[in-house]
């Protein structure tokens, strides 16, 4: 069962002082530097650290405060780091029939439903396999069916592509994105692709507290912090996805771009780097390029570029041209420019969950490709 | 660095002869024993005896060294400090201390006129010289072997897998039988076989401590060293039975540590 997840909590050896939550069936996305108390966080809620001062609570009970502390084995963490750490000596059926088996339930059942859950991940067929013969990949696959073959309350996801190629990052975040439906969730990451997939918001932390936080997409078109802005290093427009496969924006243009997977009509977003963003007094009218009537709101120098807000269809996104490109332009805040973004650099993703609920879309289409 | 040998040429002489001081003495054995009459002479009432006795005590001082040695190597390579230190120094105590001590010491401690012998004396319980004291003997030697073998693996081996365990939801106890212990398997099996030959050739502790007892305390060392003079092919044929557990047990243990390596 998702439950709502609370933290509340001094741990005085690390520095760190946070408060967050999660809603039941929220999936937050935990970011910050190196050091800024993210796993110290995970590790109270996962039961491996306890917290001097404050709660943690799962489900509106107390798992860890002054009275309480609820060891790891007796909490329902779905728990997935970098490393699959799958047990060796079993089989991979045996590895993800592990949880339900230690939490009492029948082994015809457990296996039953480690299967299913095997199935869910696209390796039916896997279970006889031994975890060393399978790619990192799949062993991280059978990971999460494990984490997720007893039902967790809270699921923990720590840094989980880490460790994996970029060829194989893409597939896994699609398949956790369909298996966290509903599942409250905290995930670590850093990589601003992970929050855009995966994340309803983003809580940034910063030296032991939390810095700033927001929805994944205010986050994204107005960074709350100068980390986060440094995080996101992508333009984010949100839209509706037009039978023609482009997004269309409030007020009429259309961004097209290119998508990892299928993609429902209704409610999605358009991503694209700064740099992919060029600037045009008028529009130049060179297809297949997307032309977006765009309102100059700042200009900063950045040293080697020069980074230009814009409001598109009343969203942010910046523009880093060259000092060159930008004087002959003579930009002053408030002109109306034409600003240009190849089809080809831009991704079309679905909307956050929480744009899909409010549009009335119970599932997202997820494709048919579920393996790797 | 591929150039050299990586050691000098002259090392090779010691060497040799090291090897042919180890080999030598064990085929010299290997060709003085009676190899036509060896059945006969091991189906003899005294070779069967010892032969029965060995193997019991051994297999019961290898069961108890693994109730108690598993829990112990497990403690000390989680805990850190002092006391674990010297906890561990204590445990590795047996592996150089001369057998003849170690069986006085549990004479004077567990014997008839002993510091705890002298209480369970009282209320009829006598140890010395018995076969159980054959037991203690050989669990106060072999236990060391399991010990520190079990413990260098689990600590070299971590405990990520451990802490994936508990989130899955499993007690300590369950992690313990169905995540270490199976992780450490090979380190268990060549620990518990080297335990195993421990005790099956110790003899000064048990000589000491339990006496020479055919039937009783008389195990397949002692019988050895009794016939050596008077009935030398039995003892031959008996030593043969030794060396060939003690080939199979090195066998077993390198045998595990290659299958440990390639897990």
């Amino acid at each position: 069962m998702p439950e709502p997840l609370t933290l509340d909590v001094t741990v005085a050896a690390r520095g760190v002082r946070i408060a967050l939550d999660a809603a039941p069936g929220e999936i937050v996305a935990l970011v910050g530097p190196n050091g800024a108390g993210k796993s110290t966080a995970i590790q109270l809620v996962a039961g491996a650290l306890r917290p001097d001062e404050g709660s943690v609570t799962i489900g509106g009970a107390g798992v860890a405060d002054a009275r309480v502390f609820v060891p790891a084995n007796r909490r329902r963490i779905g728990y997935l780091e970098q490393r699959a750490l799958l047990f060796p000596h079993l089989s991979v059926l045996d590895n993800v029939a592990y949880g339900p088996r230690a939490r009492g339930v029948p082994r015809a059942e457990a296996l039953a439903r480690a299967a299913s859950e095997l199935d869910a991940v696209g390796l039916a067929g896997f279970g006889s396999r031994r975890p060393h013969s399978l790619s990192g990949g799949q062993a991280q696959r059978v990971a999460i069916a494990r984490a997720l073959a007893f039902d967790p309350d809270v699921v923990l996801l720590d840094e989980p592509f880490a460790a994996l190629d970029a060829a194989t990052t893409p597939g896994l975040r699609r398949l956790l994105r369909d298996r966290l439906q509903g599942l409250t969730t905290l995930l670590v990451t850093h990589d601003p692709l992970d929050v855009l997939v995966l994340a309803d918001r983003v809580v940034a932390l910063e030296a032991g507290q939390v810095a700033a936080t927001g929805r994944v997409d205010e986050v994204f078109q107005r960074p709350p912090s100068a980390f986060l802005a440094d995080f996101v290093g992508l333009n984010l427009l949100r839209g509706t996805l037009d039978p023609g496969g482009a997004v269309r924006l409030e007020d009429g243009p259309l961004v097209a771009g290119m998508s990892e997977s299928p993609l429902a009509l209704g409610p999605a977003r358009a991503v694209f780097p700064p740099d992919a963003v060029s600037l045009f007094r008028t529009p130049p009218h060179g297809s297949p390029r997307n032309e977006l009537p765009a309102i100059v709101a700042a200009v900063e120098d950045r040293g080697l570029v020069q980074r230009v807000s814009l409001l598109v269809a009343g969203q942010r996104i910046h523009a880093d041209v060259t000092s060159a490109a930008l004087s002959e332009l003579v930009l002053a805040e408030g002109d109306v420019v034409v600003a240009v973004v190849k089809a080809t650099q831009v991704t079309l993703y679905p909307a956050a969950a929480d744009d899909r609920r409010a549009a009335g879309e119970d599932r997202p289409v997820v494709g048919p490709f579920k393996t790797e | 660095m591929t150039t050299g040998l990586g050691y000098p040429k002259w090392a090779l002489a010691p060497m040799a002869l090291a090897l042919a001081l180890l080999a030598l003495p064990l085929l010299g054995l290997l060709l003085r024993a009676d190899w036509a009459r060896l059945p006969a002479l091991l189906m003899s009432e005294r070779a069967l005896a010892a032969l029965r006795l060995s193997l019991g005590t051994c297999l019961i001082a290898t069961v108890i060294v693994l109730i108690l040695g598993i829990p112990t190597a497990l403690v000390l390579a989680r805990s850190r400090g002092r006391w674990a230190t010297a906890a561990r120094t204590l445990v590795t105590v047996p592996m150089v201390l001369p057998p003849v001590v170690a069986g006085l010491a549990l004479l004077t401690t567990l014997g008839r006129r002993g510091l705890l012998g002298r209480h369970l004396s009282a209320l009829g319980v006598e140890i010395g010289f018995t076969t159980t004291a054959v037991i203690i003997a050989q669990v106060f030697v072999a236990l060391p072997f399991l010990v520190v073998s079990l413990e260098g693996a689990l600590r070299s081996s971590g405990q990520d897998y451990e802490r994936a365990a508990s989130y899955l939801g499993a007690s300590p106890t369950r992690t313990l039988l169905t995540v270490t212990l199976p992780m450490a398997a090979p380190a268990l099996a060549s620990g518990t076989a080297l335990s195993f030959a421990r005790a099956l050739g110790e003899f000064g502790a048990t000589l000491t401590f339990a006496g020479s007892l055919q039937g009783v305390t008389r195990t397949l060392p002692l019988e050895i060293y009794l016939l050596r003079e008077s009935d030398s092919d039995l003892a031959l044929a008996l030593a043969v039975v030794l060396l060939a557990v003690a080939g199979l047990v090195v066998w077993l243990a390198t045998h595990f540590r290659a299958w440990g390596s390639h897990a």
